[in-house]
């Protein structure tokens, strides 16, 4: 069975760009060991021959034409809940130091 | 009783006709609401809005112009479901504060058949869990013992419509989460053929899986919403199209006379609670009696369907959550002092416990060296679960058994052990990972606590599925 190490629960948190403290990091520890194992089960499925399925209905690549359609969403009200704004665009905090 | 105990169907005539005024239909339904505040359903109250276009609606049908089929019908929708009044927080620290730009295409289109949204529901934060105790805000009580649970995660929707506030609520149902708490609480839940209603405007769970669905006190009031909401919208290309006959049903002529259905081996078997098996038993007796050709069938790989769902669910989940970075909208912490801190912080102070390890765990089944042991595997046991269905319904036309194995449990029974929590959903994820619809019918109680009786129908056969169970609740 697959068990996850400390090292290993922080390193997901990192890409996830979770923070957790070293309790945390315990406790998930344990309890998403516990969910892997019991995930495991599938191992044990016959699935020779079958293909995975991502869409359950079937349907393809659905397009539509390629025109701007009357949206009731506005750039106004998009940004309106941004925690910064500027010139009517999203400001971030810089990502060059 | 009240004016919003009368069915949907003739609530919304009674508006249309002038006998009954849309606006003392949303204060009754606001009063109600507020009547039951000690079960803490509610997260949010959309007053304002609800009482303008209450006014507006009355004073339309004072001009003679026709409304729809849901003329004046106040109803409450799960706080995942963006809406223009007052905040959508998805019950999440995250997005306690955030007002939505625009709104659902279900709302739109329920606004539009004259139904009024007048408050927001409590749930499991992002809808992560199956008691309505995940809410990063409060616990939702179960109506009919205020020591359980009402299920989850659209607990509030079921307990305001089993308190009788409003005639119908709204919730979604990623795996389980309409069927669950309508079992709990009591009343009829319904999800939707996979991408029978749009998805468009509702905070995304598990996008392969999410389903938009009611919850009513009757079949004939599920079905009338249904069809409002049903159809192809272009704003979410996974939709499919509505019954060309619709979801309304007919007063009468339904019937079980002749009906294959197939009792589901894997769910009776597993440990039910005494009083949950004597219930369903008598209720597929009843449906015998009632000239129902009903035998066992075994589909054995259902007992696989919660490992599949607990890999493409939170792949999927950390798909969607990674959208939330304190940067476009959201919580956002302002002492970061670089982009990278931002997300961080911002993410700390908004996820709980059981998002995180949703993340984690998607992360984890995602990354390359797992992927095709975990995720891959995973959809492709998937495909199995889908044959076990299509092999099934070549010989049945409906599947039964029940919602779930046991009835509420006490508030803090299963909050200590996420695994155990997630087992709540044994008997509900199947329909999710096949994209079946789905129903839970209340069923004659032999203990204090309701039980949910769930009949499971082939893709796109949702009229047929809510026609059955007509026929089954008009039995008696």
């Amino acid at each position: 069975m697959s068990k996850l190490s400390a090292d290993q629960v922080l390193k997901l948190a990192h890409l996830s760009r979770l923070k957790l403290t070293d309790q945390e990091i315990e406790r998930f520890a344990k309890e998403l060991s516990e969910i892997l194992a019991y995930v495991e089960m599938l191992n044990q499925a016959d699935t020779d021959g079958l293909k995975p399925t991502y869409q359950v209905t079937g349907l393809r690549n659905v397009m539509r034409d390629d025109e701007a359609i009357d949206y009731h969403a506005n750039p106004h009200g998009l940004l309106a809940g941004a925690p910064a704004t500027e010139k009517n665009q999203y400001k971030v905090k810089r990502v060059i130091e | 009783m009240g004016v919003l105990d009368l069915p949907i169907a003739d609530i919304a005539s009674k508006v249309q006709s002038g006998e009954l005024g849309a606006k003392n239909l949303v204060q009754e339904a606001l009063n109600n609401l507020e009547a039951a505040a000690e079960y803490d359903a509610v997260i949010s109250y959309l007053k304002e809005r609800a009482l303008e276009r209450a006014e507006d609606i009355d004073s339309r049908i004072v001009r003679g112009e026709k409304i729809g089929s849901l003329a004046g019908v106040p109803f409450v929708a799960k706080d995942n479901f963006l809406t223009l009044e007052g905040k959508t927080t998805a019950a999440s620290n995250m997005l306690k504060d955030f007002e939505a730009p625009y709104q659902a295409t279900a709302i739109e289109r329920l606004e539009a058949a004259g139904a009024i949204c007048v408050a927001k529901a409590n749930l499991d934060a992002w809808a992560h869990g199956s008691s309505t105790e995940n809410s990063d805000f409060f616990v939702t009580k179960n109506p009919h013992d205020k020591t359980r649970v009402p299920g989850g995660s659209s607990g509030g929707s079921a307990v305001v419509v089993a308190l009788k506030a409003v005639p119908f609520a709204i919730g979604t149902d990623t795996g389980g989460s309409i069927r669950l708490p309508a079992a709990f609480c009591g009343v009829v839940g319904y999800k939707p053929t996979y991408g029978l209603v749009s998805r468009s405007g509702v905070v995304a769970m598990a996008s392969s899986t999410d389903v938009i669905g009611p919850l009513a006190r009757t079949v004939d009031d599920t079905a009338i919403v249904l069809e409002v909401m049903a159809g192809k919208d272009e704003l979410d290309s996974t939709t499919i199209e509505s019954d060309a006959k619709g979801y309304r049903l007919s007063a009468n002529g339904y019937r079980l006379n002749n009906v294959r259905i197939g009792i589901i081996r894997e769910y009776m078997s597993q440990g039910l609670e005494p009083g949950v098996r004597q219930s369903v038993e008598a209720a597929i007796e009843k449906m015998r009696a009632a000239g129902g050709e009903i035998r066992e069938v075994s589909l054995p790989s259902l007992p696989l369907a919660l490992a599949v769902y607990y890999i493409v669910c939170p792949a999927e989940v950390s798909s969607n959550l990674a959208r939330y970075d304190g940067q476009r909208y959201g919580l956002s912490t302002t002492e970061a002092k670089n982009l990278e801190d931002s997300y961080f912080l911002s993410r700390e102070a908004g996820f709980g416990a059981e998002a995180k390890r949703r993340i984690m765990i998607g992360a984890y089944v995602l990354s390359s060296g797992y992927y095709e042991a975990y995720y891959k595997k995973a959809q492709t046991v998937r495909t199995k679960i889908i044959n076990d269905f299509k092999t099934a319904f070549e010989q049945f036309d409906f599947l039964i058994g029940p919602t779930a194995p046991n009835v509420a449990f006490k508030i803090g029974e299963r909050t200590a052990d996420p695994l155990q929590m997630y087992l709540s959903d044994i008997m509900t994820v199947a329909a999710n990972i096949s994209g079946n619809p789905a129903i839970s019918l209340p069923v004659d109680r032999h203990d204090e606590l309701p039980v949910g009786l769930q009949i499971i129908a082939p893709q796109r056969a949702d009229r047929n599925l809510l026609s059955i169970s007509k026929a089954f609740e008009a039995l008696k």
